[in-house]
């Protein structure tokens, strides 16, 4: 096949597959009616009806403003205390287990700490999302600190650039790249936990609205609720995706050059 | 050496003294004394050690199958371009769908035992495995399958040889991955269901008022996820030690 | 006074049994104006001297004095061009920022500093890639943005650690040249470290030859070859092949006093 026919055809693949497929999920679920799965009509229906927008406010808002601030919270204390373990080795090797032994604790055995501690409000929510944000960040701060080649420090010494302008300036967008790989899982840990705290103790948000819609058998209305978490789940990768480009252009173009 | 140690035992300390002091109220943190005498006397009690099987259990079932499933389908997926050009759009957009949504789902359809812990483990660990394949495979360098085709390998003896051994770091990283978002599923699914195991244990303790019990069963329950976390982190290094030139995480 | 004295500097690694002695004793000094030349053997403790005399590392004997006074760390009126230059120069700033990152921390209004930096660059002959980045740069280019920043910052003396031995050899030539105007148009004091015994001919006022690990100093020569020097001309002086085969013998010379290998039974 010559290049040109191929790549027309692989983009039609790429865009008509998926379209099949939600064609036969579409069709199959209208001929074929379980209670489980209902017509796709009836959930896209649902959808518009319940998300545009009339429960935006009520759920979505109050979910989305409880995993950014948690999410927000958890990168300003990782970078920070990243950048604290990353410069001094013995703090790092002190911490070390301790950290280790605290991120392997699955976040959902948290939430019942966190609702004896702070209750059952926002407050605990934003707590928990920032707690099991606060881990990939913190490591991957602590590694990109760590690895800064030995030639830019001494290129810094030899040119007195110390102190706030070196962090600013050198350390953090040195270390940049490995921090926005952190903050790129924590994002999808934040949506996770956002879900899982509301489905155990809320009285809003997306996560309560898909329990309460199962647990009344609105099925529709679940699967509504299923299929927002999913969008913005992409969403939310997209645009990072999106601003992690802008932010280290520098970086994919030095490395492209390097490996060129 | 004795830093970590040091570091440790001053945490531990101020715990205690935290409470004992009434900075924090002792119905809400017990004392660290309380809660680590609690967990000793955990590891004497049969129940406990049930529970701790019962969360294995849907772990390691729930893994087990997206193994099953997650590398065989990687491996067919990674190494056909039509394919992959085809399903990339459907993954990249079921991939970010937080399992924890499907929950509700799961208990509607398996009720609330160990079949919806596992159908929710299964799906959850199953992304990160099936990516990851996927990435090793496409990694793996051109010039050796060339020379293996030159060699007149066939394409089945190709993948077994060459593809697989060099997918193979990227593939024990999966598996590390997916072992914690597994526990994680596992854990979940025993809170928010009531699934038995450990979940469910941190749960009662709490909604009994047994401080004690709960923090001793939260510190026990991390120290099982920092046991799979080393035993599948030394797991991966040691296969990629046989493999210094790749690594690779896909993110 | 001499502008940068050495003297009896030693450097030993580790301790007890296990310890390597990388310098042995190392004396020479530099006076204002002066481009000179330290060469030596592979592996002679070069980088290691240099970074010695930058005050990045700590010596175990001797010391270094900057007019007068003794280098603890990195001096202020010292500039060191790197050999890797693309680990030295930051890959998120532009050429601009790169030059100016260092004037930062000396309090210059906006316009003086600009203006630094614009004479550094255009003397470099970078002006037209002032606002690239360096990843956009050839490596010969990217060398000279490291050059550029060190003049910016207006040092008493610039440290050069093999900087063009990580660039191909035409690029070389230019980059010997470009080095050489820069002295004249800044009236700098240069120590420029190299293995390349050619090169630390062409450029130098005075060559200190090394012997190998533990270094010490075999001969310093004085270079009269006349000014301006040319890649072509000064090459075909008598007296350039001369003291180019001088420093050759010199480098290749076996340790004084090492003993002579026994001959097969």
């Amino acid at each position: 096949m010559k290049p040109r026919t191929r790549r027309i055809a692989e983009l039609a693949v790429e865009i008509a597959v998926p379209l099949m497929i939600l064609a036969a999920i579409f069709a199959w679920t209208a001929s074929t009616p379980t209670f489980y799965f209902p017509p796709l009509s009836d959930v896209f229906e649902r959808f518009g009806n319940t998300w545009l927008f009339e429960r935006f406010g009520s759920d979505a808002w109050p979910s989305l403003r409880r995993m950014f601030l948690g999410y927000a919270i958890a990168v300003v204390v990782a970078v920070a205390a990243g950048v604290a373990l990353g410069s001094s080795p013995t703090l790092r090797r002190a911490t070390a287990p301790i950290v280790e032994f605290l991120r392997s604790i699955p976040p959902p055995a948290l939430i019942p700490f966190a609702i004896v501690v702070i209750g059952i409000g926002d407050d605990m929510k934003v707590f928990i999302i920032a707690f099991v944000c606060l881990w990939p960040v913190l490591l991957n701060t602590i590694d990109g600190i760590n690895g800064i080649d030995p030639t830019l420090k001494d290129t810094a010494r030899v040119y007195g650039i110390s102190g706030r302008d070196k962090l600013l300036r050198v350390t953090l967008p040195a270390a940049s790249p490995q921090i926005f790989a952190g903050m790129r899982l924590s994002l999808s840990l934040a949506l996770i936990l956002m879900v899982i705290s509301e489905m155990v103790a809320s009285t809003n948000g997306i996560g309560f609205f898909v329990l309460q819609s199962q647990r009344s058998f609105a099925i529709p209305e679940m699967w509504s609720g299923i299929l927002l978490l999913g969008i913005l789940g992409y969403l939310f990768n997209l645009a990072f995706l999106i601003i992690e480009r802008r932010v280290l252009a520098w970086h994919r173009g030095a490395r492209a050059s390097t490996l060129g | 050496m004795l830093a970590p140690f040091a570091a440790v035992v001053l945490l531990l300390a101020l715990w205690e003294l935290v409470v004992r002091s009434g900075l924090v109220s002792e119905t809400s943190i017990p004392p660290a004394t309380g809660a680590l005498g609690e967990l000793f006397s955990l590891f004497g009690d049969s129940a406990f050690w049930a529970a701790v099987g019962q969360t294995l259990e849907g772990w390691a079932i729930g893994l087990g199958i997206a193994i099953a499933l997650g590398i065989p389908l990687g491996l067919l997926i990674g190494s056909s371009r039509w394919a992959y050009r085809a399903l990339r759009a459907p993954i990249e957009f079921l991939r970010p769908i937080p399992s924890v949504a499907l929950i509700p789902l799961a208990v509607l359809i398996y009720g609330q035992g160990l079949e919806s812990k596992v159908f929710l483990v299964a799906f959850a660990s199953f992304w990160p495995l099936l990516i990851q394949t996927i990435y090793g495979v496409q990694d793996v360098d051109p010039v050796a399958t060339d020379t293996a085709r030159s060699f007149g390998l066939g394409r089945r003896e190709r993948m077994w040889r060459i593809t697989v051994p060099s997918a193979v770091p990227y593939i024990a990283t999966g598996i590390r991955i997916s072992s914690a978002v597994a526990l994680i599923l596992a854990v979940t699914a025993e809170l928010v269901i009531g699934a038995a195991g450990l979940g469910r244990e941190i749960n009662v303790a709490r909604s009994g008022g047994d401080l004690n019990s709960m923090y001793a069963l939260i510190v026990a329950t991390g120290l099982v996820g920092w046991a799979l976390n080393l035993a599948t982190t030394a797991g991966e290094r040691r296969v990629l030690h046989w493999h210094p030139s790749q690594r690779g995480v896909a993110t | 006074m001499a502008l940068l004295e050495i003297n009896g500097l030693g450097k030993t690694y580790g301790e007890g049994d296990g310890a390597t002695r990388a310098i042995g004793d190392v004396s020479f000094s530099l006076d204002e104006r002066e481009f000179v030349c330290v060469v030596g053997p592979s592996g002679c403790g070069k980088t290691t001297l240099l970074k010695c005399m930058s005050g990045l590392l700590e010596p175990t004997d001797g010391q270094v004095l900057l007019r007068g006074e003794r280098v603890a760390g990195p001096p202020e009126s010292m500039a060191l061009v790197f050999q890797e230059y693309s680990r030295s120069l930051l890959p998120w700033m532009s050429v601009r920022g790169n030059v100016v990152m260092p004037l930062r921390h000396k309090k210059l209004d906006k316009a003086e500093a600009t203006r630094l930096v614009e004479e550094a660059v255009d003397a470099v002959g970078l002006t037209e890639f002032i606002d690239r980045y360096p990843w956009q740069l050839s490596g010969g280019m990217q060398q000279r943005v490291a050059i550029a920043r060190a003049l910016a910052y207006q040092p008493e003396i610039l440290l050069m650690d093999e900087p063009f031995a990580s660039v191909d050899a035409q690029t070389r030539g230019d980059l010997e040249d470009l080095i050489l105007q820069v002295r004249d148009r800044y009236d700098m004091t240069i120590l420029f470290v190299t293995h390349d015994i050619d090169e630390s001919v062409y450029l130098s006022d005075r060559i200190v030859v090394l012997s190998p690990s533990p270094t010490e100093v075999r001969e310093i020569l004085d270079v009269s070859l006349p000014h301006p020097r040319d890649q072509v001309e000064t090459k075909e002086l008598q007296d350039f092949a001369r003291l180019r085969a001088h420093v050759y013998r010199l480098i290749k010379r076996r340790q004084e006093g090492a003993e002579e290998p026994v001959p097969a039974a």
